[in-house]
């Protein structure tokens, strides 16, 4: 196992992209349990600066730190699983920081050392992504402010088709609370599912949730991450070499009204 | 193997110990002990003890009581706990006019504004809304059935409560969380916008208590927990205005404990903050807090012992801020007779508004409590101090287990959680059918 993080850690710095086998995880992962690994207490507790470095100040102009915004994570990737998306939508907005919420550990530890290979051998590219290690049903109020976030992914979540089990799924009307107070007004939710059931499951809940408005079929087309949702992640690529039918609800966040 | 598995069952057995709670009236008309199953009422006007009947149709209670409040108003009351039933009773007559069977056991509840809906949370951290319908049956039947309005997600809810106007419901969770979300015109479509997440907590939130003062008519929220700390926090915001902490000093005045974080267990304020009381595991008596709101500090202004190993398990003051009320005791406790003891200590308020440290305290003796001896031999099951104390010995430390084994965080070794994943109750489940086959 120590083998496997040394050579993955060397991967990283040389450059070479991390190698799956390395990082073989269970499909899946009970959201229910109790988390055994470190939460921040606050969004201000979490280290961004780890995360992006390129994107933070060095520690030298500390004095300068209050007259410069201090940048955001904008977009969240929520299940990010091999990180597919978060590698393509970081060349698509290069200024736009990203991150990855991955329950699975070693899954989220693969994606760490993709993005170091990555930024290891493209200089000054995919400074803007990273990943962390987190169940975000959850602990979405952990990492983000009210109104933070202006895109959130849902892509191929856990079906968990048992009835007894739907409390297991990422999306519900309830946790769309939670999502509906980490988004800004007009920011946008992305679910794609090759599972009809679940995503008949998560049109109803988005359609019945009054925070959420159906974005029309002509915005979809000029949005470009729309393509990126089949194209970029593992399970769409699996989707569509199967020929299998993939089933997408986009919708906006809109402000509380009475 | 069998070690472990006993050890198991021991906590099992020890969660079932729920404290004594108590409430009284927001103008001190009647105060209410809830002890395990039972409700004692005694009428503070009439001065006499009450006894409950029941129109709505439904059971009594027949397992520990877990949560218990009054309305704004003093019009209704509310008990609810783990016998998954909600209870709602008038006032004027003590009478239950409405019974809500819930999914699961029920561990917070509230009262709206108006009076029109009680909320209330169970175990998965769902919390949900009834309506009462006052105008008879007016309503249509689904009305009548309690509807999520919100969730914690797969938490255990410790306390709910109504902002001062009405605007706003806050929730705590023993993750760490208070959510703070906007009570709607129609709450029974759901409560979806989040005001605000009060984070700062590192242990499960116990308490809440909201406060007003007139200056700032917006108001603040202030919380307890199991990491020793009382906050302050601007809840429009959630933003963290202050911290106390009441951990050292309760250890101090103790000598007891062996250096972990003893956990606030409850707290309560005058409607204006100038008087705030916290209870605090094993800490004998309660503890003042002062609250400049303009400077946002919060420390202790005075350490009010009680003798008797007097270790209130709730605490409650009224609107009219003249007297705290406390009780000791807990459900499941060895007692004399059939009555269950608890042990109810009275505080007089002396308002000092001109004082920069706000109201003080005075324990009353049994004798100077309104009500006196009646009102105890009520509420406490006996006026018998010494025998109450005798049987009340092992309360505080049942009560830590309970609250240790419901709310904190279990840390397993490798070893026992490859045990524990071999044994989950999914599996068990299927496995048993073929063992009586």
């Amino acid at each position: 196992m120590s083998n496997n993080n040394e050579k993955a850690h060397h991967n990283g710095q040389s450059g070479r992209l991390p190698r799956k086998r390395f990082y073989r995880a269970r499909a899946h992962s009970n959201p229910l349990s109790d988390s055994h690994f470190p939460i921040p207490i606050c969004p201000s507790e979490v280290d961004y600066a780890q995360h992006f470095p390129h994107f933070f100040p060095s520690v030298m102009c500390d004095q300068d730190k209050c007259d410069a915004p201090v940048p955001k994570v904008r977009f969240a990737d929520i299940g990010c699983g091999f990180g597919g998306l978060l590698v393509s939508l970081s060349t698509l907005f290069p200024d736009v920081l990203m991150i990855g919420m991955e329950l699975r550990d070693k899954v989220s530890e693969y994606v760490k050392e993709r993005i170091l290979a990555l930024r290891a051998s493209n200089p000054g590219q995919y400074e803007n992504i990273s990943v962390v290690r987190t169940n975000s049903m959850k602990y979405i109020p952990n990492y983000f402010e009210k109104g933070q976030l202006s895109k959130m992914f849902f892509l191929f979540p856990d079906p968990h088709f048992k009835e007894k089990n739907h409390r297991r799924r990422v999306i519900s009307i309830q946790l769309l609370d939670e999502y509906a107070y980490a988004l800004e007004v007009g920011g946008i939710i992305y679910t794609i599912t090759d599972v009809e059931e679940l995503g008949d499951w998560m049109r109803t809940c988005l359609e019945n949730h009054p925070l959420f408005e159906a974005i029309p079929e002509e915005d979809l087309k000029a949005d470009p991450v729309v393509e990126l949702l089949t194209s970029a992640t593992e399970e769409g690529q699996k989707v569509a070499r199967n020929g299998g039918q993939t089933f997408k609800a986009l919708f906006r966040r809109i402000a509380f009204k009475e | 193997m069998e070690e472990v598995q006993l050890g198991e069952e021991e906590i099992d057995k020890a969660t079932e110990v729920a404290p004594a709670l108590i409430s009284v009236h927001p103008f001190e008309k009647s105060v209410v002990v809830a002890l395990g199953s039972e409700l004692r009422v005694f009428d503070l006007e009439g001065d006499c003890s009450i006894s409950l009947s029941d129109d709505s149709g439904g059971p009594g209670h027949s397992d520990s009581i877990r949560a218990i409040c009054f309305d704004a108003s003093g019009r209704l009351f509310a008990s609810a706990g783990d016998d998954k039933l909600v209870k709602i009773w008038t006032t004027d007559s003590w009478c239950c006019i409405r019974t809500v069977c819930a999914d699961k056991r029920v561990s917070a509840v509230a009262i709206s504004h108006d009076g029109s809906f009680v909320v209330f949370a169970d175990k998965f951290g769902v919390v949900w809304v009834v309506s009462l319908d006052r105008d008879g049956e007016s309503q249509a039947l689904c009305a009548k059935k309690p509807m999520p309005i919100l969730g914690h997600y797969c938490s255990i809810i410790t306390t709910l409560k109504f902002s001062p106007d009405g605007r706003f419901v806050a929730s705590a969770d023993r993750d760490f969380k208070i959510r703070v979300t906007i009570f709607p015109r129609e709450p029974l479509k759901g409560a979806h916008e989040i005001q605000s997440f009060c984070l700062g907590h590192t242990d499960f939130v116990s308490c809440l208590a909201f406060v007003c003062p007139s200056d700032y008519p917006l108001g603040f929220l202030l919380s307890g927990s199991g990491d020793s700390t009382v906050r302050l926090w601007d809840f429009n915001s959630g933003c963290l205005l202050a911290t106390c902490e009441v951990g050292n000093m309760a250890l101090e005045s103790n000598e007891t404990d062996k250096g972990n974080h003893p956990a606030v267990t409850d707290i309560s304020s005058s409607a204006d903050g100038a008087l705030i009381v916290v209870s605090i595991q094993s800490f004998h008596g309660v503890m003042l807090l002062t609250c400049n709101f303009s400077a946002k500090s919060l420390s202790v202004a005075k350490v009010v012992s009680m003798k008797g190993s007097y270790v209130p398990t709730s605490l409650c003051v009224s609107s009219l801020a003249k007297h705290l009320w406390t009780v000791m005791g807990a459900s499941n406790q060895p007692s004399s007779g059939t009555t269950q003891l608890a042990r109810v200590r009275v505080c007089s308020i002396s308002r000092q508004d001109r004082s920069p440290h706000g109201h003080d305290l005075f324990v009353l003796e049994d004798n100077d409590t309104t009500g006196g001896e009646k009102l105890l031999s009520k509420l406490q099951g006996s006026s018998d101090v010494t025998e109450i104390e005798s049987m009340l010995a092992s309360t505080t430390s049942a009560l830590n287990t309970a609250i240790h084994n419901l709310l904190t965080k279990k840390q397993y070794s490798s070893e026992k959680r490859e045990f524990r994943k071999k044994n989950r109750n999914d599996r068990k489940q299927k496995q048993e059918p073929f063992a009586f086959r």
